[in-house]
């Protein structure tokens, strides 16, 4: 596939069921708001199928939900796909990428850590970021974070 | 199963670029497994991004690197810049290049010196760095700054380039290429060189794509991926230069990519310098409108990711940064389970993540006694170099 309208038809039609809203907003950016159970095989679709390479994912506290964006690239049509999932923000949850796609593993660990997003099926949930001694429940990206380190020197007020 | 041994490396030394804690196990000589550990130096520079205007961010994260300092503002203001949908200025889209590729050489230099240097080959760690700072000095007559050049700003660049100093910028790269001749010849002919890199710490291209690794470490895979080609941006689109591959995924392919991807850089330099179009350096951006953007460039090291949200206030929002080596550090699983000790060092350094982290290798036995430091093992390494080229005849 090598025609930048057949690859978007292509996964709207083969997903319809999966995808709430697509914004094709430039030449090389498509977002795809889809339903969080289809994201495993939305991504292993793009991954393996459209032969697209994992940016990253990045995820957003958006203060009424979590959001996770999983960016990827098709290189020979210049085309960023990035599927967005939006997640409770009581208990985020969502099936984990990494038994199928060793290249989400550090990701995951990472956005379990900064933002308390757990991932199914993860199989190292170690931690990769934090120090030993950061509490555990204190997600340093949520939106609501607060200082629980007297002595930390974080922000001189610039 | 043999006896295994743990090997403790890092995680921190005053010259790491990054700190990274590797568990190295090993049975006698042979690396069986590796876990790797990141996060000693997390600055939280995303978090801190967030407190900053759009225009302060470009200042904090110039410091997440101190070698690739450009990248990082270079993507990040086209993430801000997506979010608009602005194009900037043709002038300041070769300055751009111009920076971007003379840290590309000065990169690509300091890692072929220490390169040389964990191999035994000193002599290259030397010259190399010798014609690095002929690049520094480009990178001090065009921007101020030897490095953190802090050329970059939403909407095009902070500093033009003046038209007096583009001559002896460019009599000063005929100087690097004149020593890249010499690297050059010194990695294509010297049989014990060879003989150390070649079919050391091979990554297959399967193992390329499983990671999705980027940059160098891709390309000498015989992946051809390379943001710059792939996704357009600044003056790369309008300018003549080759993307290098290699396709055997060792340490050799990964050193002689590096060497060849200065040529291209140089050639990049020399077509952008005197051909700089005139105008505008800076599109004047009064504010950012609500959204979201992403922009890549291409490092030394690899695709440089940063993904940017704004809420229509002077902050972003969201600032997400990826830097290449969190993807292809994973990569070393692959590239140095089975290989022998004396060559860990080369296979870790041949990703161009943090080299110095070595020097603080501890190998200790099954009772915690202390056997070998870092400086043991890169003395390993240089032994091992010296044995071959004692055995091939070599001077």
């Amino acid at each position: 596939m090598t025609d930048r309208a057949a690859v978007i038809r292509d996964i709207t039609e083969r997903f319809s069921e999966d995808i709430q809203r697509l914004d094709d907003v430039s030449h090389k950016r498509v977002y795809i708001d889809i339903e969080t159970g289809s994201l495993v095989k939305m991504a292993l679709y793009l991954f393996e199928q459209v032969g697209a390479r994992f940016n990253i994912a990045s995820g957003v506290d958006c203060r009424s939900h979590i959001e996770i964006l999983y960016h990827f690239t098709v290189e020979d049509i210049n085309l960023m796909v990035s599927l967005r999932v939006r997640l409770d923000r009581e208990k985020p949850v969502v099936d984990s990428l990494t038994p199928y796609m060793k290249a989400a593993d550090w990701i995951e660990r990472e956005m379990n850590e900064l933002l308390g997003i757990e991932f199914t099926g993860h199989p190292d949930m170690r931690r990769l970021l934090l120090a030993d001694f950061w509490p555990k429940g204190v997600y340093p990206l949520r939106a609501d974070y607060e200082e629980w380190d007297d002595s930390a020197v974080r922000d001189r007020g610039v | 199963m043999g006896k295994r041994t743990t090997i403790p490396i890092g995680p921190f030394h005053p010259l790491q670029e990054e700190p990274e804690f590797f568990t190295l196990t090993v049975e006698g000589e042979r690396v069986v497994d590796i876990d790797v550990r990141i996060g000693w130096n997390h600055r939280g520079i995303e978090k801190l991004s967030e407190r900053k205007n759009f225009d302060q961010s470009t200042f904090v994260i110039e410091r997440i690197c101190g070698i690739c300092s450009t990248s990082h503002p270079f993507a990040y203001t086209m993430a801000v810049e997506d979010v608009m949908q602005l194009e900037v200025p043709d002038r300041a889209k070769y300055i751009r290049t111009i920076i971007a590729e003379g840290e590309r050489i000065h990169s690509h230099l300091l890692w072929a010196g220490l390169a040389g240097h964990f191999l035994g080959y000193n002599t290259v760690f030397m010259w190399v760095w010798k014609a690095r700072e002929e690049i520094l000095d480009v990178m001090e007559m065009l921007s101020g700054n030897r490095n953190n050049y802090a050329m970059f700003k939403p909407g095009g660049v902070r500093r033009d380039i003046d038209d007096d100093v583009i001559k002896p910028c460019l009599a000063k790269l005929d100087r690097i290429e004149a020593t890249l001749d010499l690297v050059r010849k010194a990695v294509e002919d010297d049989p014990v060189l060879q003989a150390r890199t070649k079919g050391v710490g091979v990554l297959t291209l399967q193992d390329v794509v499983d990671y999705s690794a980027l940059g160098p470490t891709s390309r000498a895979s015989g992946l051809a991926r390379d943001v710059r080609k792939d996704s357009p941006y600044a003056a790369y689109p309008m300018l003549d230069w080759k993307m290098i591959t290699t396709e055997n995924g060792d340490v050799y392919d990964k050193v002689i990519l590096r060497v060849l991807e200065m040529y291209e850089s140089l050639s990049i330099l020399r077509q952008a310098l005197p051909n700089l179009p005139g105008g505008e350096i800076d599109a004047n951006i009064k504010s950012v409108p609500p959204g979201e953007g992403v922009g890549h460039a291409e490092a030394p090291r690899g695709e440089v990711f940063h993904y940017v949200r704004s809420d229509g206030t002077n902050r972003p929002v969201r600032h997400k940064v990826r830097a290449p080596t969190f993807m292809n550090l994973p990569t070393y699983r692959e590239s140095v389970v089975g290989e022998t000790i004396a060559d860990a060092t080369i296979i870790l350094a041949a990703i161009d993540p943090c080299y110095c982290c070595t020097e603080r290798v501890a190998v200790v036995d099954g009772r915690g006694r202390r056997l070998h430091d870092g400086t043991d093992l890169v003395e390993l390494s240089r032994a091992k170099t010296e044995r071959l080229r004692r055995e091939m005849g070599g001077a």
